[in-house]
Parts: structure tokens; C-alpha cells; sequence
């Protein structure tokens, strides 16, 4: 059994990173050749790490099951990116993004963590912008700021509502330049499906190629995972419809602890659900809030129109209830503030979705306005639903949308399996219980340009991992499970679809393991996950070859991670006998209904460390608050 | 909402691999208008698999028309019959009751197709990983706003950036042509400060790539930027046309510079 070590360095916080930096050892420059390191993932994290990794000198192996690097996920990211700039002089500091952050987080993230993260925060802006980032900019030619998500700063930058878009494409084409100079060798539509360890340490994974269906092995002295998060174990979130969790689920199978599984972020503003045929669910940037108002009728099942319903009978709930921070609350809250409301019968029309209205924003600033502030997202809106938000109100529902959880860290973003490095929303490290808009990009960035280079090349002259080939017969072992696995995949040969396995998982997951838990609803899941697991080794049909392009298999395969993974998930919620951040247990919360957290039990992160089928052991990574005190996180 | 279902008959392209010949299939369907086009493939494929056939092959990823990995051509459209929007955008209430549908993949001598309606877009990628970037290495960069940059030329570039490289401007071409792709990637970077110094030998080397790969040649019929889902201009398309020329006379500078 491993102890959970996190390896804070010493010192006063502001001084953590620096020191570390200088004591951390460095990698020969003539020898950083010599060494291969693996990096899976090209979004922001894994792309902003393979050209780091390969500027600094070393033979660097990337790989993403997409076509190109640029269709990472995080290309979708709308509405921003977080920096302690302080350009706008509001009062913004390192100090206030990593106190906001932490207690965001709802006080279940590490303190060094958050502090380094705000600390580099402001050298990603000069990064992006120096790679030719176009971010937005006022009339003087200085960068723009807007206030997002519940900061009470204006500390995102952005670049229209495409900001993902275009930190990815600067980071792609770090990543391009260092492919152009022979550092970075790209493996496009390869899926990692396991990871290969000599001696307990990561030197290796394997790979489907998608194209050929041939099971390919690859060796290095280090593997990065990058892989994103694992929000479409509900089926529907805002996620892209490849996102997945193989590459950190058959990880942690084989010894890398995941932290806080159960961690999920709701989000508040996404389109509400059409029919049975949906795959996804759209968000519409939270950007929206700064304007728009968001209400419901005071009525139960109002079957009226929205205009009909007169300004005396609407409730304009999250103002009401949180007058200071009001539409703009932080994610989780309002994303609860909206179940309660549809609970109680009060959604529109009696169904699962509330208004959100720029009628106001419209009369007070004009419709030019609104126009050059939101344009695009109206027209998104438009394009969806066929309604004019300029007209009527837009309809929105909370989504699921990122995952906090994720494979455990220590400082280092090293897993409990040495020489296996976790970066950006596939590690849980930095956000706690919930995270604040505009920080996930901040925080891949983070990991890939400022963070890994250093640990790694730590890690590197310090452990001296052995030079390894893929002639090991781990390799052989590894590789012939993951055959074996497509194998009796496409043998089963039963009736139900894929799909309709993953829709059946979404439901449970989204009932009992979503936005409100209760003990029994969790215990219910994880029978119920374990009956669907079950059904499905029995019934599932997988037409195709496993030789061959072969869509229906790689779906297959991703939600046997999924079944497992939700069981997890379940177990965790169950575990953690308090209310925090997007963690909402109805047994424990106060009488108008706020989450109660117990800080004096569940002050830790969790671990778990994988033992066989269904079985999982936990190791607590207990919390020390010294900057920044636990307090009741109130947004009133 | 309870709306009534469009009965549709598809005509989708099918092909086994990139060797084999494909041809259209006919699939009748009943599909709710709110439903997108992705979903009503979604519900197609699920029957076929409930019955054990290969499920018909096509790729997409976020649905929200940003990843740029969709692309059909829908009625002899890019990305089907609307403007400004990619494949995954479109929804069935714009088709009627009735209707016949023909789906194919885009089709360009550099976008070999793979299976069914995916095709092999990889030559974007070369072209942009032979000098599409700005060479700054990781750190060391001076603060973000040491360099002002007009809000009107951000706001251009920006225009340039959007391209999601989905290829529909390749498969709308008659001549198959990557012009508007790579002039966009080109123009955000000579319309900033920062792209300055590698300006022409960028636009150089990525031309060169282009015209290597089999993209054909641009003969100004505008069909790229009127299939394009992000309204990229052709504009581009002139800025790339003389900055090219440019560094041809800067080359030929150079040269004699040497002879002297
Ligand atoms: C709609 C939407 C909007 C968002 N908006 C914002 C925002 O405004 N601000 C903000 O800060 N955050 C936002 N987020 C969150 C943020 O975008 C993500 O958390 C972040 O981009 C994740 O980056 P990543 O590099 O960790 O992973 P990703 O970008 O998801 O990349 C994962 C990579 O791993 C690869 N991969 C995965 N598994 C495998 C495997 N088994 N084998 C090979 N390759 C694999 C994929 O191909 C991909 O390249 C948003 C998220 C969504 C869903």
C-alpha cells in the first residue's frame, strides 16, 4: 500500500513554487534527447505540455484519438480565461484569485496547489499573447477584461465567446512548431487503452489505432495523461461526445488513486432537454448571467407564455435569495436553485427548465448592445431552439458539465504510480469541490507550460528511469489484455445497443448521483450500476470488425470504463457525509436548505485505490487550511 | 414539446474503405424537427445496430459547431442547405415533411475518404505544421500588454482565427483548393505584431505545402466563403496573394545580395 504523500514544499505559500523551483534538479541539456516521455491529450493541457517538453529538449510522443490535435475539447470553451492581472486595478491580486479559488472550491482543494496556479496565471496571458493569441481589446489597444462567474473582479480574458478555441490553437501551434522542428512526434486517431508498468513505474502505453484497429505499443521513460474530464458518464452533459475517462479509469486500475470522484460540476446554463433522441446537452456561456436575469413563475405549472406572466408574479429567485451576488452566484448554487424551483412545480410550464430574460439588459442598455456583447450566443440559441432571445426569454437547465475529480497528484502532478503525471481536468488537484468559471482553462495551461516542465525534468534527473522497449514482456502482457478485451467485446453478440446501455447509465447517474444525493438513492445506484454492468457483459451488440474503423467498438469500450466508474462515483458521494461545493447530500444541509459542510470529518481528499472488481480501498489526504480559514461559503 | 415527426428518405453515402467503391443507400426515417441532423444519424445507427449492421460511419465531437470535426455534404452543400452554420448546427425543422436527402462525404483529391462520411483531412495539419505558428518558446515572454494592438485589428485577426478547419471551403471548390484555410491562418498572424518577423517565410513554406499536397489552385468563384460556417472572408485570400508576393521579391533580394 502507497502513502499518500503530497510533497508540499516548505516556506510561507508565496514562496512555495519559487523554492521548489530552485531545489527541484535539472536534466542535462546533451542528455534530454536521450530521454522519451509520453504525453496523451493535446487540449490545452497535453498540447501546452508536449511543446514545452519538446522545447526544453525532449523526445516527445503525443497522442490523441481525435483526427487533428486542434479538435481537443477544449476548443469549445466560450466564455474565458482567469488571470491575477489586476489590469483593470479592481483590487485583483495572486492573493484574491487563489483565496477566491480555494474557497470556490469550497475549502476540499490544497492551498499550495491554488496558490501556484494563481501565481502563473498571469504569465499564461503573456504566453497566449505572444504566441499571437487574439484576445479581445479596448479602443486603447490594452486587453479586455470581463467579470465571469461569480468574481467580483474583472479578471477574464477572452477572445469573443471562442475563447477555448483560440488558447487551444495557440498551444496547437506550439505544439506545430515543435512537430516542425522533429521534438514532438503527433499520433493522431490512436486511443490509449492502458498503461504499462515495469517495476511499478510507468514506462509505456498502448494504443489502438482507429484507422486499423491494430493494437500498438510505445515506450518512455515518463507518460503524461491529459485526457479531460468524464462528465459523459451522465450520457447528457455539455461535453463532446468522444470525451472519455479509458485513459485515467484503466490507470487507476492498474495503482494511480482517484481523488474525489464523486466531484461534479453542474452547470447552471445550459439549454434544456429536447426529447429522448438528444445527445448532448448545448451550454450557453455563463457569460449570459451578466446581463440576463433569471426567473421563474411564482405558480406552480404555469402553463403560461412568459410575457403573459406580469412582473408582480415572477420570481426572480437567485436575486432573491442571493442579493449580493444575485444572477451572478457561483455554479453550484445556482444550479441547485434552479432544481428546487422545478421541484417544487414552479419550472416552466411545469417541466425542467427556467427563463433566463434580457428583456431588462435590452431596455436599460439597448439591443446594440446586447448585440456586440452576446451576438454569436443568441445566435447559437436561434439555431437550436428557433427562438429570438431578443424576443422572448431564453430557456435554461442545469447540465453536467466538469469534472473536479480525477486522477490524485501530488504537487509535483505526479499519481501514485511513479513516473505518471496527471494535468488539467484529468487530475483533481486545483478546484475542490467546484470550480469557478474561466479557471479550467487557467488550469491546463497552468499544468502544460509552468508546471510539468519543471516536475517532470525533476522527476527525470532525479529517479533515472531505466531506458525501456516496447521488446519487454510487459508490453507483450499489456497489450494481449487489451486484445483480449476488444475480443470478447465484439464476441457477445447480444441485442441492445451501445447507446441504449449509455442513456440507461446516464438516467441512474443523473437521478441518484447528480445534483441532489441522499444515501438510499446512492446505495439504489451502485446495485443498479452493477445490474446494468452485468446485463451488459451479457447483451450488448457490437456489429463490425475489430480490424477495421469501427465506431460502435470505441463507444463500447468507453462505457465499460463508464459502468465502473459510476459505481465509484456513487461510493465516494455515499462516503462523504457532508454538502460541499457541487457535492449536495440532502441529509446534510441547513434549514433554508444551504449545503452544511463538516469540515471536521471531511476535510480530506479522498483516494481510491482500485482492488479488483468493485472493490476500492480509502486514503484520506487530510486538508491544512493556513491562509485561507474555512468559513460557511455564503454568497447572501 | 409534442411536435409531429417529419418523414424523411435518405440517401446516404456508404463505403466500405478508402480502396473499396461506395454508393448511396436509401434509409426512410421518422424524426422529430427539434431533433439536429447528427441525431437523426444517431437514431439511424442505433437501429442498425439493434439489428446488427454496421453502424454508418461519420465524425463529430462537441456539437456546437466549434471543433470543426463534422462535415457532410448535405444536398450538394457543405455542411447542408443553411449559411454560417457546420453539420452538426443544422436541425430537422428545416427540412419538410416528405423530403428526399442526400448525404455524402466531402469529396477533394486531398480529403480521401475513410469510411462511409469520414475523410482524412491530415494535409491541413502539414500545411500548418510547416511554419503556421509564431516561434516563442514557453516563458520568458514580456507582459501582455506591453504591445498595444488596435481594438479594429484584433477584432480582424480574430475574424481570421475562427476558422475551425472543418474543410468545407476544400469541398465546396471546384477546384478543390485550401486557399481560404491557409489564408486565414496566414492573415491572423500578419495582421498582429507578433507574427511580423517570420511573416513572409511563413506564408512561403505554407503555400509550398499546400500546392505539394494536391489542393488545387483558387479561380475567385467565392464558393469557399460562402460554404464557410464561420463567414471567413476571401479577403484573406488577397492578403495571402501579396504577402506571398512579397517574399517571392524579398527571396529574390536576398539572392542578389549574395551575388554582390
Ligand atoms: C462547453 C464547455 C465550455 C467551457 N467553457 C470554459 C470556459 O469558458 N472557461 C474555462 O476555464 N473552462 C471552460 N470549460 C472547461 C474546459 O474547457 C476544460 O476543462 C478544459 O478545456 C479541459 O482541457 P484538457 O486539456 O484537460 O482536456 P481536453 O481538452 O478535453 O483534451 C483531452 C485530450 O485527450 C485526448 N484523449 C482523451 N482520452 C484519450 C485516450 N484514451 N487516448 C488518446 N487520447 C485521448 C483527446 O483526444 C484530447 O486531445 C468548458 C467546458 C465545456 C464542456
Amino acid at each position: 500500500m502507497i502513502k499518500l504523500d503530497s510533497k508540499i514544499p516548505g516556506g510561507n505559500i508565496s514562496e512555495k513554487w519559487a523554492n521548489h523551483k530552485f531545489n527541484m534538479k535539472l536534466v542535462n541539456p546533451a542528455n534530454k534527447r536521450k530521454y522519451t516521455v509520453i504525453v496523451v491529450g493535446t487540449g490545452l493541457a497535453g498540447a501546452s505540455a508536449a511543446a514545452s517538453l519538446g522545447e526544453l529538449g525532449f523526445n516527445v510522443l503525443a497522442f490523441t484519438f481525435h483526427d487533428s490535435a486542434r479538435r481537443a475539447h477544449s476548443i469549445a470553451a466560450q466564455g474565458g480565461i482567469n488571470a491575477a492581472k489586476n489590469y483593470q486595478n479592481d483590487g485583483d491580486s495572486i492573493f484574491r484569485l487563489f483565496y477566491d479559488t480555494v474557497k470556490g472550491g469550497d475549502f476540499r482543494a490544497r492551498e499550495a496547489n491554488v496558490y501556484r496556479l494563481a501565481e502563473v496565471s498571469g504569465n499564461i496571458i503573456d504566453q497566449c499573447v505572444a504566441q499571437g493569441v487574439p484576445f479581445a481589446r479596448e479602443y486603447g489597444g490594452m486587453l479586455d477584461n470581463r467579470s465571469f462567474g461569480g468574481a467580483q473582479v474583472s479578471r477574464t480574458f477572452y477572445a469573443r465567446g471562442q475563447t477555448g478555441q483560440q488558447l487551444l490553437l495557440g498551444a496547437v501551434s506550439a505544439l506545430n512548431r515543435q512537430i516542425d522542428k522533429g521534438t514532438v512526434k503527433l499520433f493522431t486517431r490512436r486511443e490509449m487503452l492502458d498503461v504499462v508498468l515495469i517495476d511499478g513505474v510507468a514506462n509505456g502505453i498502448i494504443c489502438r489505432n482507429l484507422l486499423t484497429g491494430e493494437i500498438e505499443k510505445y515506450a518512455a521513460h515518463a507518460v503524461c495523461l491529459a485526457t479531460g474530464g468524464y462528465s459523459n458518464v451522465f450520457f447528457l452533459s455539455t461535453n463532446a461526445m468522444n470525451c472519455n475517462t479509458t485513459a485515467i479509469w484503466r490507470t487507476h486500475k492498474r495503482g494511480a488513486y482517484f481523488g474525489n470522484p464523486c466531484f461534479t460540476q453542474i452547470h447552471p446554463t445550459c439549454l434544456p432537454l429536447h426529447d429522448d433522441s438528444q445527445s448532448k446537452l448545448t451550454l450557453m456561456s455563463e457569460s449570459l448571467r451578466n446581463d440576463g436575469r433569471v426567473w421563474v413563475s411564482r405558480k406552480k405549472n404555469d402553463l403560461r407564455s412568459p410575457i403573459e406572466i406580469p412582473e408582480e408574479e415572477r420570481d426572480y429567485y437567485l436575486e432573491r435569495k442571493y442579493p449580493s451576488f444575485g444572477n451572478l452566484s457561483p455554479r453550484d448554487i445556482s444550479s441547485r436553485a434552479a432544481k428546487e424551483v422545478c421541484d417544487e412545480g414552479r419550472g416552466i410550464k411545469g417541466g425542467e427548465a427556467v427563463y433566463l430574460d434580457f428583456a431588462d439588459a435590452i431596455n436599460r442598455l439597448g439591443k446594440k448592445v446586447i448585440e456586440e456583447r452576446y451576438g454569436n450566443l443568441f445566435e447559437i440559441y436561434e439555431t437550436i431552439t428557433g427562438e429570438n432571445p431578443y424576443k422572448v426569454p431564453m430557456m435554461i437547465y442545469p447540465a453536467p458539465h466538469y469534472t473536479m475529480g480525477g486522477l490524485w497528484v501530488d504537487y509535483n502532478l505526479m499519481s501514485t504510480i511513479p513516473g505518471l503525471f496527471v494535468l488539467g481536468e484529468a487530475n483533481f488537484s486545483d478546484h475542490g469541490a467546484n470550480r469557478l468559471g474561466a479557471s479550467a482553462l487557467m488550469q491546463g495551461l497552468a499544468d502544460g507550460y509552468f508546471v510539468i516542465p519543471y516536475t517532470l525534468s525533476n522527476y527525470i534527473a532525479s529517479a533515472k528511469p531505466a531506458a525501456v522497449t516496447t521488446d519487454h514482456p510487459e508490453f507483450k502482457k499489456v497489450s494481449k489484455e487489451v486484445t483480449d478485451l476488444t475480443n470478447k467485446l465484439l464476441s457477445i453478440k447480444g441485442k441492445r445497443t451501445v447507446d441504449d446501455f449509455h442513456k440507461q447509465l446516464g438516467r441512474i447517474m443523473w437521478k441518484k448521483v447528480g445534483m441532489a444525493r441522499y444515501e438510499k438513492g446512492l446505495k439504489e445506484a451502485v446495485g443498479e450500476i452493477r445490474n446494468l454492468k452485468e446485463e451488459f457483459w451479457k447483451n450488448v451488440t457490437i456489429p463490425g470488425s475489430g480490424n477495421d474503423v469501427n465506431q460502435t467498438l470505441e463507444r463500447a469500450g468507453r462505457l465499460v470504463d463508464y459502468f465502473e466508474l459510476g459505481e465509484l462515483m456513487a461510493m465516494d458521494a455515499l462516503n462523504r457525509n457532508e454538502s460541499c461545493g457541487g457535492h449536495f447530500r440532502e441529509e446534510y444541509q441547513f434549514e433554508d436548505g444551504e449545503a452544511k459542510r463538516d469540515d471536521e470529518n471531511y476535510s480530506y481528499v479522498a483516494a481510491w485505490e482500485y482492488l479488483g472488481e468493485n472493490k476500492w480501498n480509502l486514503h484520506k489526504e487530510v486538508l491544512e487550511f493556513e491562509y485561507v480559514k474555512p468559513a460557511i461559503r455564503s454568497y447572501k | 414539446m409534442n411536435v409531429k415527426k417529419l418523414n424523411l428518405k435518405l440517401k446516404i453515402w456508404r463505403q466500405k474503405n478508402r480502396n473499396s467503391d461506395g454508393s448511396f443507400i436509401n434509409y426512410n426515417v421518422q424524426v422529430s424537427p427539434d431533433a439536429s441532423f447528427l441525431e437523426m444519424l444517431d437514431e439511424i445507427n442505433n437501429g442498425l445496430e439493434a439489428t446488427d449492421q454496421e453502424a454508418i460511419h461519420f465524425e463529430s465531437d462537441c456539437r456546437e459547431g466549434i471543433c470543426g470535426t463534422c462535415g457532410l455534404v448535405i444536398n450538394g452543400r457543405p455542411h447542408g442547405p443553411l449559411s454560417k452554420i457546420a453539420t452538426c448546427q443544422l436541425h430537422m425543422r428545416n427540412f419538410n415533411d416528405g423530403e428526399t436527402i442526400w448525404v455524402e462525404p466531402f469529396r477533394a483529391k486531398a480529403f480521401p475518404v475513410i469510411k462511409d462520411l469520414i475523410v482524412d483531412r491530415s494535409g491541413f495539419d502539414q500545411i500548418l505544421q510547416t511554419g503556421g505558428y509564431v516561434s516563442v518558446n514557453t516563458g520568458g515572454t514580456p507582459d501582455a500588454n506591453l504591445i498595444p494592438i488596435a481594438k479594429d485589428t484584433a477584432s480582424l485577426s480574430m475574424d481570421a482565427a475562427s476558422c475551425i478547419g472543418c474543410g468545407a471551403c476544400v469541398a465546396a471548390c471546384k477546384n478543390a483548393s485550401a486557399m481560404l484555410f491557409v489564408s486565414a491562418k496566414i492573415s491572423q498572424y500578419a495582421l498582429l505584431p507578433q507574427g511580423q518577423p517570420e511573416r513572409y517565410r511563413r506564408v512561403e513554406r505554407m503555400v509550398k505545402v499546400m500546392d505539394d499536397l494536391g489542393f488545387g489552385s483558387c479561380t475567385n468563384t467565392y464558393a469557399c466563403e460562402a460554404e464557410c460556417p464561420k463567414g471567413i472572408s476571401i479577403t484573406n485570400i488577397a492578403r495571402m496573394n501579396r504577402d506571398f508576393i512579397v517574399s517571392r521579391i524579398k527571396k529574390q533580394d536576398a539572392e542578389s545580395d549574395v551575388i554582390k
